[in-house]
């Protein structure tokens, strides 16, 4: 084996090396930047959710909170994981499962005046999303309750 | 009886893998005895088959005394639904995945002829153990023959999100996928043993290769297609976790397709090739372990069942790091390939392999990033498309340029005055830049659409100053894989970039607008089907002389209680016309209306992308053929 060989195989061995690191780095960077994707709204009450970014904000759908404005589909409602809630407006079909003391994600970003503008919304035990985060946050707050 | 017949099958077809597997690790010493694994690997392969046929048996008649019959299919469902509900549910999708592996098995120990014998044992003894622990699986953990005393009277229903002809073929399609990297897998396993790293075992690889990567790129394209006319949300793309389970074995395989090319035309990348082989069968168990364990809620949350998947992460860890470790051991020993420059068709496919490589990592990371910190700090996070999007974005441009140089270039060295060629794809890039600043886009569409452009014209250019008629099927199939992204690049640009929606509430008798479009909203009726109730809004879409109706459902299931959307879509030469009927508001219904520009494209490219691979796969197997008769001294 000539030592050009061994050096052409010694670069391809460094290429992929170095692939794997930008790989990995350009995933460090994507998660620092973004991985931030799912807020609770304690989350927002305490500054910790980015204006003007996609974000997912997951809470139950407050009592009494739901409103229709008159164009037909526009609602506001309000999500709160118990010491904090957001105001989000969403303009758009409402999932079947969406009601007031349920589980909801609503994908969109958050606005200068605080209202979460929503441009999806995942309801709590829809056969077609079940976001993971949902399943934790309800069986705490029903613990939370409880204990109350 | 049936049942009890295919399980016995069952039983025999593992005892025979096991054999199977004790002689290839035998060695000399057993002489003539090791000619067996040959038929051991064939009729291990038709009792697998005829076990699933069983199992199939059973589903057409509805036979409610076997568990899995009971729980996962009804008397009342369409004939095609009780078939495809043998497979629309673990267990049965888990003996169609040990079938697959079986047969595959069965069919390499009948056709392969380039191998030497002995690195064809040691590969046939490779898909043997793979075989054996799946086999295991079904046999401890989830029996399909499962009785149920006493029987059920009716059963219970298949999810009617999976009554679709879509979702009855896309599981199998993307099974026989992983499956057919499984044979590359023990291929490569099997020449690591042997020390027979070499062209031959890339040109009997790539058969394998080339089918497992249309059948994935058939079952991907599918499963966006089924996503975007099922779930009503408009979308193609979500970086749901479960999509991201098929779509790295399928980055993994396109990588593997590559480097397979240079190792069989150059004997060079002898290492990367066992590697990328390994990593790409990998990547199909972690798809099916994510899918199959719940361990990653999402919109395929039916599939949940967290104890099964320890066992197949127990199989993974045993497998990948079995042929890592071996990986290890040997690969100092293979042989050096054949030296290349930078600028060379193989330097434009190194490049194309560690483009790939890192947009394989960056999924990877993401999808699996929020299992890791769970398990980690017990924080539940989700990763989603922004982070996606925003990492695989820039590096799918990268490689759509790669694209315009890569297929021009020779092999071995390949000197500046070729790359003026570069020059045509160039300036249509260009061209077509300019003519997108008559509309207002963004910038990613923008180049989307610019690079589409340019990349339809680089992937046509092999076939300059060839005759066309006997350019090889090969070539071909390159050249439409390639047009395929272009065209499937130019659909994505174009959805982004042009989409007009409309959403209001209307009463009957009014009209909306929505692009071109004039859509006039007559009213709505219930409806009825055969398991389900529907409303149904009736609508009609004018635009220029031509006028259209559509009908979107709004659909109520009793068994188990769910409601659906039936989108109503209308293609056109220049789009789609996708409408959806939401809630009633008093008097009004809610409609969500789209015009969605050349959408159509992105699954067209994908079906090119796909028949390129078929057409290749063609012209490999017909060359095949002609040299074993004597037609063609030497593969090219």
């Amino acid at each position: 084996m000539s030592p050009s060989r061994k050096h052409q195989r010694l670069v391809l061995v460094l290429l992929g090396v170095a692939a794997l690191i930008g790989a990995a780095l350009l995933a460090m960077w994507g998660l620092a930047d973004r991985a931030a994707y799912f807020r609770t709204p304690q989350d927002v009450a305490a500054g910790r959710a980015e204006r003007g970014v996609p974000l997912r904000l997951g809470g139950m759908v407050r009592e009494g909170s739901i409103r229709k404005l008159p164009d037909g589909v526009t609602v506001t409602f309000e999500l709160t994981d118990g010491p904090a809630s957001v105001p989000v407006r969403f303009r758009g079909i409402v999932p079947d499962l969406f009601k007031e003391n349920s589980g909801a994600v609503a994908e969109g970003q958050l606005g200068r005046d605080g209202t979460f503008v929503a441009d999806n919304i995942l309801a709590k035990h829809d056969e077609r999303y079940m976001p993971p985060q949902m399943g934790n946050q309800a069986s705490e707050l029903k613990t939370r309750e409880t204990v109350k | 009886m049936i049942a009890e017949a295919g399980l016995a099958a069952l039983w025999l077809a593992a005892a025979l893998a096991l054999l199977q597997f004790g002689l290839s690790l035998a060695g000399n010493r057993l002489g003539e005895l090791r000619a067996m694994v040959v038929p051991a690997a064939v009729l291990q392969g038709v009792l697998t088959l005829f076990a699933f046929a069983m199992l199939i048996w059973l589903f057409w008649r509805t036979d409610t005394s076997v568990v899995l019959v009971a729980a996962n299919s009804h008397s009342d469902k369409p004939l095609i639904y009780r078939l495809s509900g043998a497979w629309g549910n673990h267990e049965g999708s888990m003996l169609l995945w040990v079938t697959v592996l079986a047969a595959a098995g069965a069919l390499l120990a009948l056709v392969e002829r380039r191998l030497s014998q002995d690195s064809l044992r040691a590969t046939l003894g490779a898909q043997a153990l793979l075989a054996l622990g799946f086999f295991g699986f079904l046999l401890i953990a989830s029996n399909p023959f499962e009785r149920l005393d006493p029987a059920s009277l009716q059963g219970q229903g298949l999810n009617p999100l999976l009554q679709d002809p879509g979702l009855a073929f896309h599981p199998p399609t993307l099974y026989l996928g992983y499956v057919g990297l499984s044979v590359a897998f023990s291929l490569a396993v099997g020449a690591l043993i042997t020390r027979e790293v070499g062209p031959a075992l890339a040109r009997a690889m790539r058969p394998w290769v080339l089918g497992a990567w249309v059948l994935l790129t058939v079952g991907i394209v599918a499963g966006s297609y089924w996503a975007y006319y099922e779930l009503g949300w408009g979308g193609w793309w979500f970086w749901d976790p479960v999509e991201n389970a098929s779509l790295m074995p399928w980055l993994a395989a396109t990588a593997l397709l590559h480097s397979i090319n240079v190792l069989a035309a150059r004997g060079s990348l002898r290492a990367w090739t066992v590697m990328l082989a390994v990593v790409a069968f990998s990547m199909s168990m972690i798809g099916t372990f994510l899918v199959r364990s719940g361990i990653l809620t999402s919109v395929h949350s039916f599939a949940v069942d967290p104890t099964r998947g320890s066992f197949i992460l127990g199989l993974l860890v045993f497998y990948t790091g079995g042929a890592l470790l071996l990986f290890a051991l040997r690969i100092g020993s293979v042989r050096e390939g054949a030296r290349f420059d930078l600028v060379s068709r193989e330097g434009a496919l190194v490049v194309n392999n560690l483009l790939l490589t890192v947009i394989l990592g960056t999924v990877f990371v993401g999808t699996l990033y929020p299992v890791a910190v769970e398990a980690l700090v017990g924080e539940k996070i989700s990763i989603g498309p922004p982070y996606f999007n925003a990492v695989t974005g820039p590096i799918v441009l990268l490689l759509a340029a790669l694209l315009f140089i890569g297929p021009l270039l020779r092999w071995r060295r390949d000197s500046r005055p070729n790359l003026r060629r570069i020059a045509v794809p160039a300036l249509v890039t260009l061209v077509a830049l300019a003519a997108t600043f008559a509309a207002p886009m963004g910038i990613l569409p923008r180049l989307g659409l610019a690079f589409a452009a340019g990349l339809a014209a680089a992937s046509l250019l092999p076939l300059a100053g060839r005759k066309l008629t006997r350019t090889p099927l090969t070539i071909w199939g390159m050249v439409v894989s390639h047009l395929g992204i272009a065209v499937a690049m130019a659909g994505a640009a174009s959805d982004s970039a042009f989409t007009r929606e409309t959403l209001a509430a209307a009463r009957p008798g009014e009209t909306l607008s929505v692009g071109p479009w004039r859509v006039r909203f007559n009213g709505v009726d219930p409806v009825d089907g055969p398991n389900w109730t529907a409303i149904e809004g009736h609508l009609t879409a004018t635009r220029g002389g031509t006028t259209l109706r559509l009908d979107p459902q709004s659909r109520y299931f009793a068994a188990p209680p769910t409601e659906t959307n039936e989108a109503a879509i209308v293609t056109r030469l220049d789009g789609q016309l996708y409408t959806v009927l939401g809630h009633q508001e008093g008097d009004r219904w809610q409609l969500r209306l789209w015009w969605k520009p050349f959408v159509t494209f992105i699954w067209l490219g994908g079906a090119l992308i796909a028949l390129g691979g078929l057409m290749a796969l063609l012209g490999r197997v017909r060359r095949e053929r002609r040299r074993v008769v004597g037609l063609e001294e030497q593969p090219a």
